[in-house]
């Protein structure tokens, strides 16, 4: 079990306000990204939750019981932090038996546990060596198993990728998936990256200052985004978004096309401009084009390669099915 | 900084670092050797380098004349004491400073070791009097208040240097993990402080060992350290050269020994971690 | 960043510490300024009653006020020189690559550990006695008189000594703060053509200013307080009497508790101008 409901929850620093009045509802088994750009207080609502910090006003119930005031050991969640946060000074096997020795787990117990942890994370042959002698990637894997050998009501992870190296980043991104697959427990995780959000949540919750921009699964936020500023943080390369006379033929103040749907054309289509840099990679090519007659430069997604210069004139063309119109206030025009 | 260099500079450096090394040194090796000559000896002109009788002779003197091991014994005691005492009650205050800062903690950090510069001079007849009115003069267990005091401002600093030096999020995980407060200082923050608290415990014992204002003005007889032990041969057995060297010696020997060891920890201690 | 229960568990913890120190500062400092505005002579009549700022006024006006601090200060300003300088010079050779750094190390900082009583002793008797001392044949062998140190040249041989004990923190702390500057800087500077003394000056030097200023500080604190050189040596004769040595005999040996205090007062108004520039200076790298 482990559905985690926040009901008017604020946190101020001082005479900062840093979440404004918040509800929100967690559903049990879910895998939930908290997504937005640094300093949005996505970390700090994660740590509400954890019990690390102090809400200001508001409630937070786990299970439908009132956890305000519960200090975090007794929350029964557990937490993958961004530097891993392992004890230097004990094993492998030690780190991953603490939070079981706080519970005064009975040793055999414990053993069937940590072995059971460590075949599941490839931490068998590790189990004796010191946080400081293992990999970045092993070491979060201990982080992980010293969280899952408790069998909390949910899991934390605040940023736990962002010190790994692109590779292994995505190798670990599919394992915390499957583990969620396997486990179906409860999973709050906090990252500033869009593409780990998109591929591994069952729902995302976009931040900006404290609010909450969006909710929503990784699909709906990126088909119906409800302002311009998810449209324009959910997506990679990122939604071209324009205003303008152009915006108002669509109707809208301003519109906006993602790059995977507008149309290329060396001869003939709705705008007209000319290559800026175009990256090649492999199975895609974006282009930047330029002199369109919009704001802003254009970015164009073309799956496959192209052979196009810099300077070559390019035709544009958006699928109009696919075109996302904003108001003034910059929420969508459905 | 091992940049390359030609073997004649470096022979240069090494000579040079080495003739200044040792001149720096020569008073305390010349101590040790005196004390292994007879009287005579000592003041032997030209004064004689090794080529000397070697007796022992001088220390046998030394500790039947005036009971080194109960000098010894009360040095231990004021320094340790007084080092343990500190700690348990810095570690505490050093642990809420770095982990659980407020605003006021800088102000608070600021004043402790501003009463380390209160002059001894100027509070020692109240002291005094009080130690007289409490019956603690020429007590082991006033001398080990009044050390614990004087070097509490700077058992708390190391220790909040070195504290803070310890990330945050390992004390957050402890307490996910469901670790009391209790478990987390027990556990986690002490093992993990182990190093800082080891070179605070040093610098302290050494501080307390050698110092020389208190331990001389609040003793006499029954508490009295190796600081007072060597004050007594000021004059005139001070001019018994060989006796002096061998009760410097003794005096010396254990904090050499014990400072040698550990001087890598002690720098750091001792710039408060202000130079890095 | 906390919660509010491990912010109260903070405050309690903290407790021991902060009352301890309050009270060891504070009682007897009201106690010394309570005597200091009294004739307090406790082995003529005790507590003779109030008398304002007579001793305040008797203490700096007595013959002996003005000579000890000028001592207090040559001593102070001698040492922190001779110190800081031989500690410069002293720590850039040992930063240099030579043969068994470690024990050159380790015989450098030795005095640091010696205890003020034994230095003062060895010093007085050892090396500065004229007749047996080791300087007197060495005074002897190059054919000169030797010199009655601790009575002719008192002053200078003080601050000998205590320079001998203070080197080896001045130059630890040094050579630590050389340490840390990074040697692209000076490959930079070599590269730009700039010989070895501008490389010191230019480089070196402004870099070592921070760890200059608590060589001095942290010294400053220690060297007002000196006392077990003094008293172990000259017992504040010729012309060594500092000012915590002056208040010290007011009241042990004179037993004028009252005139003391008063002289206790001026050092510790003394120590907290000090206090104030040391405050302000480390107080600024605690945020760094």
């Amino acid at each position: 079990m482990g559905q985690i409901t926040l009901k008017q929850v604020t946190k101020s620093f001082g005479d900062v306000q840093v979440i404004p009045p918040l509800d929100l509802t967690i559903e049990d088994g879910e895998f939930t990204v908290f997504v937005g750009p640094s300093g949005c207080g996505k970390s700090t609502l994660l740590r509400l939750i954890a019990g690390l910090e102090d809400i200001t006003t508001g409630h937070i119930e786990i299970d439908g019981k009132d956890a305000t005031d519960v200090v975090p050991a007794k929350r029964g969640l557990a937490m993958v932090f961004q530097s891993y946060a392992l004890y230097p000074h004990m094993s492998v096997r030690k780190n991953i038996a603490f939070p079981l020795k706080m519970a005064g787990m009975d040793k055999a117990e414990i053993d069937k546990r940590i072995a059971n942890a460590a075949s599941v994370l490839n931490l068998t042959d590790y189990l004796d060596r010191r946080p400081g002698q293992l990999s970045g990637g092993q070491r979060q894997r201990v982080a992980i198993g010293r969280a899952i050998v408790r069998e909390p009501a949910a899991f934390l992870f605040d940023e736990p990728l962002s010190n790994l190296d692109a590779a292994l980043r995505v190798g670990m991104r599919l394992e915390i998936s499957e583990l969620h697959e396997r486990l179906k427990t409860t999973m709050i995780y906090v990252t500033h990256d869009q593409v780990e959000a998109m591929t591994m949540a069952d729902k995302i919750v976009v931040l900006r200052a404290g609010h909450i921009e969006q909710v929503g699964s990784p699909l709906e936020l990126y088909h119906k985004p409800r302002n311009e500023f998810v449209a324009g943080f959910i997506g990679s390369p990122k939604m071209n978004i324009f205003g303008g006379v152009e915006a108002q033929k669509y109707g809208g103040v301003k519109a906006g096309i993602r790059p995977e749907h507008i149309d290329v054309s060396m001869t003939e289509g709705t705008w007209k401009g000319k290559v800026g840099v175009a990256e090649h990679l492999g199975s895609d090519t974006f282009i930047h084009v330029h002199d369109t007659g919009l704001d802003d430069m254009i970015t164009v997604r073309i799956t496959g390669d192209i052979s196009v210069r810099h300077g070559d004139t390019i035709y544009l063309t958006p699928q109009l099915d696919q075109m996302h119109k904003f108001d003034a206030q910059g929420l969508r025009i459905a | 900084m091992a940049r390359a260099v030609s073997p004649r500079r470096k022979l240069i450096n090494t000579g040079l670092a080495w003739a200044i090394g040792l001149l720096i040194f020569f008073p305390i090796l010349w101590t040790i050797l005196t004390s292994f000559k007879t009287e005579a000896q000592a003041i032997a002109s030209p004064p004689l380098f090794l080529g000397f009788d070697w007796t022992l002779e001088n220390y046998g003197v030394v500790m039947e004349r005036s009971d080194y091991g109960r000098f010894l014994m009360n040095s231990i005691i004021i320094a340790g004491g007084s080092t343990i005492l500190g700690l348990i009650v810095a570690v505490p205050a050093a642990w809420s400073m770095a982990f659980v800062p407020s605003r006021r903690t800088k102000d608070i950090l600021l004043w402790m070791l501003s009463t380390k510069m209160l002059p001894a001079v100027g509070v020692l007849y109240p002291i005094y009097l009080l130690f007289i009115q409490l019956g603690l003069l020429d007590s082991r267990a006033g001398l080990v208040i009044v050390m614990m005091l004087i070097n509490l401002p700077i058992i708390v600093w190391m220790l909040y240097t070195y504290f803070r030096e310890i990330p945050v999020e390992i004390l957050e995980a402890a307490r996910m993990d469901g670790a009391t407060l209790k478990e987390e200082v027990l556990y986690i923050l002490t093992p993990m402080a182990v190093p800082g608290i080891a070179s605070t415990m040093l610098l302290n014992f050494i501080l307390a060992w050698n110092e020389a204002f208190w331990t001389l003005n609040l003793t006499a007889v029954d508490a009295a350290p190796l600081t007072a032990f060597i004050a007594s041969y000021s004059s005139p057995e001070g001019l018994f050269f060989a006796k002096l060297s061998a009760a410097s010696t003794m005096a010396i020997a254990p904090i050499l020994i014990l400072g040698w060891f550990s001087q890598k920890q002690l720098v750091r201690g001792l710039t408060f971690g202000a130079v890095k | 960043m906390a919660t509010k229960a491990s912010r109260s568990a903070a405050r309690l913890m903290m407790a021991p510490a902060v009352i301890l120190l309050l009270g060891w500062m504070l009682v007897p400092l009201i106690m010394t300024l309570w005597f200091s505005f009294r004739t307090y002579l406790p082995l003529r009549g005790g507590d003779q009653g109030w008398t304002g700022f007579d001793n305040y006024v008797r203490f700096v006006s007595s013959s002996a006020f003005w000579p000890a601090v000028q001592t207090t200060l040559l001593i102070v300003l001698g040492v922190l020189v001779i110190t800081v300088c031989l500690g410069i010079l002293l720590a850039i050779l040992l930063d240099q690559p030579m043969w068994g750094q470690g024990v050159v190390r380790i015989l450098v900082i030795a005095p640091f550990f010696v205890m003020p009583t034994v230095s003062a002793l060895v010093w007085k008797n050892m090396f500065m006695d004229p007749v047996n001392g080791l300087l007197a044949h060495l005074w002897r062998f190059f054919g000169a008189e030797p010199v009655s140190w601790l009575s002719d040249a008192s002053l200078q041989s003080i601050i000998m000594i205590v320079s001998w004990q203070w080197l080896p923190f001045a130059t630890l702390i040094l050579l630590t703060a050389i340490q840390s500057l990074d040697s692209e800087q000076l490959e930079a500077a070599e590269m730009d053509g700039a010989p070895v003394l501008k490389r010191f000056f230019y480089i070196i030097l402004p870099h070592l200013s921070r760890a200059i200023t608590i060589v001095i500080l942290i010294q400053t604190i220690f060297l007002l307080a000196i006392f077990a050189e003094i008293f172990v040596t000259t017992g504040g004769a010729f012309g060594t009497r500092t000012l915590s040595y002056l208040i010290f005999q007011r009241v042990l040996e004179s037993q004028n508790v009252g005139l003391g205090s008063a002289g206790g007062v001026y050092a510790i108004i003394l120590a907290n101008i000090v206090a104030i520039f040391l405050m302000r200076i480390v107080g600024k790298n605690l945020d760094t």
